[in-house]
């Protein structure tokens, strides 16, 4: 063949073609290596906390004795979180998706996204200057109505600044994230299965038993995870609410610390082994959160059809 | 059943057996004078009168249609009282928030000089004297404003091209091949990191590269880049994903290249998603704390470069102001500053969702005569 | 300003699937020609290839030669976007850009390129384009105007012009009537029949009404059955396949009687 008239093109657009792709291509790596940057920084920098001697770590004994009160105080304040918030949030997606006029329904979403737009030291505030002092009778008559319990044993904290506190400001946090999701989730029951179970003579609560509620199950479930990780990794709410003090059972006396607000509290002033101590303490935290992503997007994963939200 | 009775004038045997439609508010009216008549017992508050009557009510109207219509009914009855009860305390916190900031608030923010002086030469002594003597509580927050402007400016400029390029990407260039589906795994655990985390990634990450103790505004950029990254990737791969295969193949039958088509037919289309969900991503990372917390320290005076020194920032003016009070015996000036501080960092945060929904539909595309 | 095509041994595939088996076919110049067939028979796959659009989709590829007067649009070194400005295609759905004005949609091909073009040239292509695809005289008072504001029809025509204004050989039509009501039908049938005036014209439908009214030739695509490759059964002129077609299965299908 000879000249064919179809190769002689421009050759600076596909240049532009090439230079374009692996631009994208290198943004998408980008993230990947600023994951496993995260990781890998993070490593370097807490190996000198694990390797010190025991006696050099804040406590004097080890970096292990150091970090596992810390770590149960943060499933703690995130397990009190969840236990509030998780209920609740359900029931406001079963509101906004199944209850609420049509007309209002994407209005009253948008009311919940504004709690999740009210930023965290807000939040911390809040519970600080308002909430705490409200709420401390409510200790004071758990203490002597309740106190046989581990767990409201007495005496309550006077100034309300306790791990309950902060349990409740970060469930009104994380309140929004398990919200929005359910609410997606109970949007995409079939239309089918709904109006069968109406069809049969269902109430409305039974339709919903019957039909929105096995059918949103899976995404329920990794919502919850996904609120579990926002709370375990909250900084403010706790650093601000919790006068923090050593392990203890009771959530209504001052005690208790989670890592992040550990870290905030004690990382601005640190300096030596006591910041390699505090960053192997957040690799701690990364991980334990990495964990429940994970197994959070791995149920996602599994039903495919809930993806498309975050 | 023989059906010999007139057909007017006798209720319908479809709603038979079923409250009358004024029931709950006959329940309603009850429970809240009781409730207030317990209230009244105990010692009024409106929260707890509230809460009582709630209670009351569902309470009521719960057992009144056991009674009358049976217990499926009565369980329906419930669980609306329930799911209507949690929107309603999920209401809550929400005013009570947004109440306090603005009582606590807004005399910080009509102090003159707020917004316009920082808090260089501002004292434990000047806010003593200002309590004891009533002089005006001196010191503003125009530091940690530039400082979160910047901060947040610098992020932007870092993740908004990285974001994008990676959703487009995605979309265009990933064919759901391992290295695509690996990426979307990554951003979606991505967006699962501790704020905290993020933040010490950047000063352990600037530690190893500059030197130990290196914080600056630009540590602080890159931490919340961590966190604004799978935000934009993630909303603009939705947007990006809506347009049109059609308008794609119009490009390429036309013999335009697949960049040109992206930057010039994709993008356009996509503009107004893309543009709004980087304006939210923009308001999640403003009112970050922590992250800047641990790399960019804390400063009182005014600082205008992003790349030296210490730099404050509106959150963390808040939360240093409220736990280490300038004056420890004094705090009241502090917080007065802080919820000023509060207020305006809410009034960014709505502004920035207000605009971001205002994009999406202001330019979106026409289709109009 | 219009060039033959020549098809030889042609398969296409979508990955391992074959969609396509071994055409042959000789399209003139300036003239239309037809491709009919039960749904599912590759017509469209096949058209696709014409211009290479059909590899956009991931996976696809195609075996064998397709010339354009001769230079082959699969041979070595060939690039996909020189033979698609000369190879132009519409849609079946109207597909106008809708962040573009109906001046910007008819320009995109030469703006999208980045190609300096005068507002002079400018107009005169708009104008041009147009008039060329009857379209002028229902939008010259409204060009800033978005696209997406015309009716189905309209937007058809505008879409055909934005093919036309980059000034192509060969302007393929995939079903680009089936989205139309019966007067935008005929508005467009009508401009095809003065398109190949200039153009080489090939065009998909499932009307068989339209393929013996529009065009000179027609080629039969048939598939033996779910999951076999579809083949062109036979290509003549449109009145010897209407009416006195050499194989029973053209028959068939043209009379109604299918199988």
């Amino acid at each position: 063949m000879t000249t064919n008239s179809l190769t002689t093109s421009r050759g600076a657009g596909r240049a532009g073609d090439k230079v374009f792709s692996g631009a994208t291509l290198a943004a998408g790596c980008l993230i990947l290596a600023v994951l496993f940057g995260v990781a890998l920084f993070l490593v370097i920098q807490a190996i000198p906390a694990l390797v010190a001697p025991s006696a050099d770590i804040q406590g004097g004994h080890g970096f292990f004795a150091y970090i596992a009160p810390i770590v149960v105080g943060t499933l703690i304040a995130a397990v009190i979180a969840l236990v509030i918030a998780a209920p609740i949030a359900v029931g406001v997606a079963l509101f906004i998706s199944h209850y609420a006029p049509r007309r209002l329904a994407s209005g009253l979403g948008y009311v919940v996204d504004l709690l999740a737009a009210i930023p965290s030291v807000v939040y911390g505030a809040w519970g600080a200057a308002f909430l705490a002092p409200q709420i401390s009778p409510a200790y004071g008559w758990l203490a002597s109505n309740m106190g046989w319990l581990p767990i409201f044993q007495g005496p309550a904290s006077a100034t309300g600044k306790t791990i309950l506190t902060a349990g409740i400001v970060l469930s009104v946090m994380v309140l929004p994230i398990i919200t929005s999701l359910s609410r997606e989730i109970f949007l995409q029951t079939p239309k089918l299965h709904e109006e069968a179970a109406l069809a049969l003579g269902a109430t409305r609560w039974e339709m919903i038993k019957m039909a929105v509620l096995p059918f949103g199950r899976p995404g329920i479930v990794s919502a919850i995870m996904l609120g579990l990780g926002r709370a375990l990794g909250e900084t403010m709410a706790v650093a601000l609410v919790l006068s923090s003090g050593v392990l203890t059972a009771s959530l209504i006396q001052t005690g208790n610390q989670t890592i992040a607000a550990e870290i905030a509290l004690n990382f601005p002033e640190a300096s030596g082994l006591k910041v390699s101590t505090l960053i192997a303490a957040g690799l701690v935290l990364f991980i334990i959160t990495l964990a429940v992503n994970m197994i959070a997007r791995w149920i996602i994963s599994r039903h495919k059809e809930f993806s498309g939200a975050n | 059943m023989t059906v010999t009775a007139p057909v007017a004038r006798k209720r319908s045997a479809l709603t038979k057996g079923q409250l009358p439609a004024f029931a709950p508010y006959v329940v309603l009216a009850v429970a809240l004078v009781l409730g207030a008549a317990i209230l009244a017992l105990i010692g009024f508050n409106a929260f707890g009168w509230g809460l009582v009557s709630a209670i009351l009510f569902a309470i009521g109207l719960v057992g009144w249609s056991a009674l009358v219509e049976g217990g499926r009914k009565a369980s329906d009855k419930l669980a609306t009282c329930l799911v209507v009860g949690s929107f309603l305390v999920a209401l809550l916190p929400l005013i009570s928030v947004i109440w306090t900031v603005l009582v606590n608030g807004i005399p910080g923010l009509v102090t003159p000089g707020f917004l316009t002086t920082s808090m260089n030469g501002v004292t434990g002594s000047l806010d003593n004297k200002s309590v004891d003597e009533g002089t005006k509580v001196l010191g503003g927050i125009y530091h940690a404003l530039l400082g979160t402007v910047q901060i947040t400016l610098l992020a932007t400029v870092i993740s908004v091209p990285v974001g994008l390029l990676t959703a487009i990407y995605l979309v265009e260039y990933g064919n759901d091949r391992a290295l695509a589906r690996a990426i979307t795994f990554f951003v979606d655990v991505m967006t699962g990191i501790p704020s905290i985390v993020a933040g010490l990634f950047a000063a352990a990450f600037f530690f190893a590269l500059v030197g130990p103790g290196t914080k600056t505004g630009a540590v602080a950029a890159v931490a919340l880049s961590v966190l604004m990254i799978p935000v934009v990737v993630r909303s603009s791969e939705e947007m990006l994903k809506i347009v049109p295969n059609e308008l794609r193949e119009a490009a390429y039958a036309l013999g335009v290249r697949k960049w040109r088509t992206i930057i010039k037919v994709v993008i356009p289309t996509a503009i107004s998603g893309i543009a709004s969900g980087v304006t939210l991503a923009i308001a999640r990372v403003i009112g970050e704390t922590a992250p800047i917390l641990v790399t960019a320290g804390f400063a009182t005076t005014i600082n205008n470069n992003v790349f030296g020194g210490w730099m404050a920032s509106l959150p963390t003016f808040i939360y240093t102001q409220i736990l280490n009070p300038t004056s420890p015996s004094n705090p009241d000036p502090s917080s007065q500053r802080a919820w000023g501080a509060a207020l305006v960092l809410i009034i960014l945060v709505m502004l920035l969702n207000l605009v971001a929904r205002l994009v999406a539909r202001l330019f979106a595309p026409k289709a109009g005569r | 300003m219009s060039k033959r095509i020549d098809v030889k041994d042609l398969n296409v595939y979508y990955g391992s699937f074959l969609a396509v088996e071994g055409v042959n076919i000789n399209i003139e110049a300036k003239s239309v020609t037809a491709f009919i067939g039960p749904s599912g028979c590759g017509k469209s796959t096949f058209l696709r290839t014409l211009n290479r659009m059909h590899e956009v989709i991931p996976g696809a590829r195609v075996e064998g030669e397709v010339l354009l007067d001769g230079d082959n649009l699969y041979g070595p070194g060939v690039d996909p976007v020189a033979v698609r400005t000369q190879v132009g295609m519409v849609f079946q759905r109207p597909n106008p850009f809708p962040t573009m004005s109906i001046r910007d949609n008819v320009l995109a091909g030469v703006k999208l390129n980045n190609k300096r073009i005068s507002k002079g040239a400018a107009d005169t292509l708009v104008e041009k384009s147009l008039r060329g695809a009857n379209l002028w005289n229902e939008v010259k008072d409204r060009l800033d105007k978005p696209g997406s504001g015309l009716s189905g029809g309209q937007q058809q025509r505008l879409c055909i012009a934005r093919a036309i204004a980059v000034e192509p050989q060969v302007i393929l039509m995939d079903e680009p009537c089936s989205a139309l009501d019966p007067i935008s039908t005929l508005a467009v049938e009508d401009l095809i029949n003065e398109l190949k005036d200039e153009y080489t014209v090939v065009i998909v439908t499932h009307n068989m009404q339209q393929a013996a009214r529009v065009s000179d030739r027609t080629a039969f695509f048939n598939i033996a059955g779910t999951g076999k490759p579809g083949k062109l059964i036979e290509f003549a002129d449109t009145t010897t396949i209407f009416n006195n077609p050499s194989q029973k299965a053209t028959e068939d299908y043209v009379s109604g009687r299918f199988g």
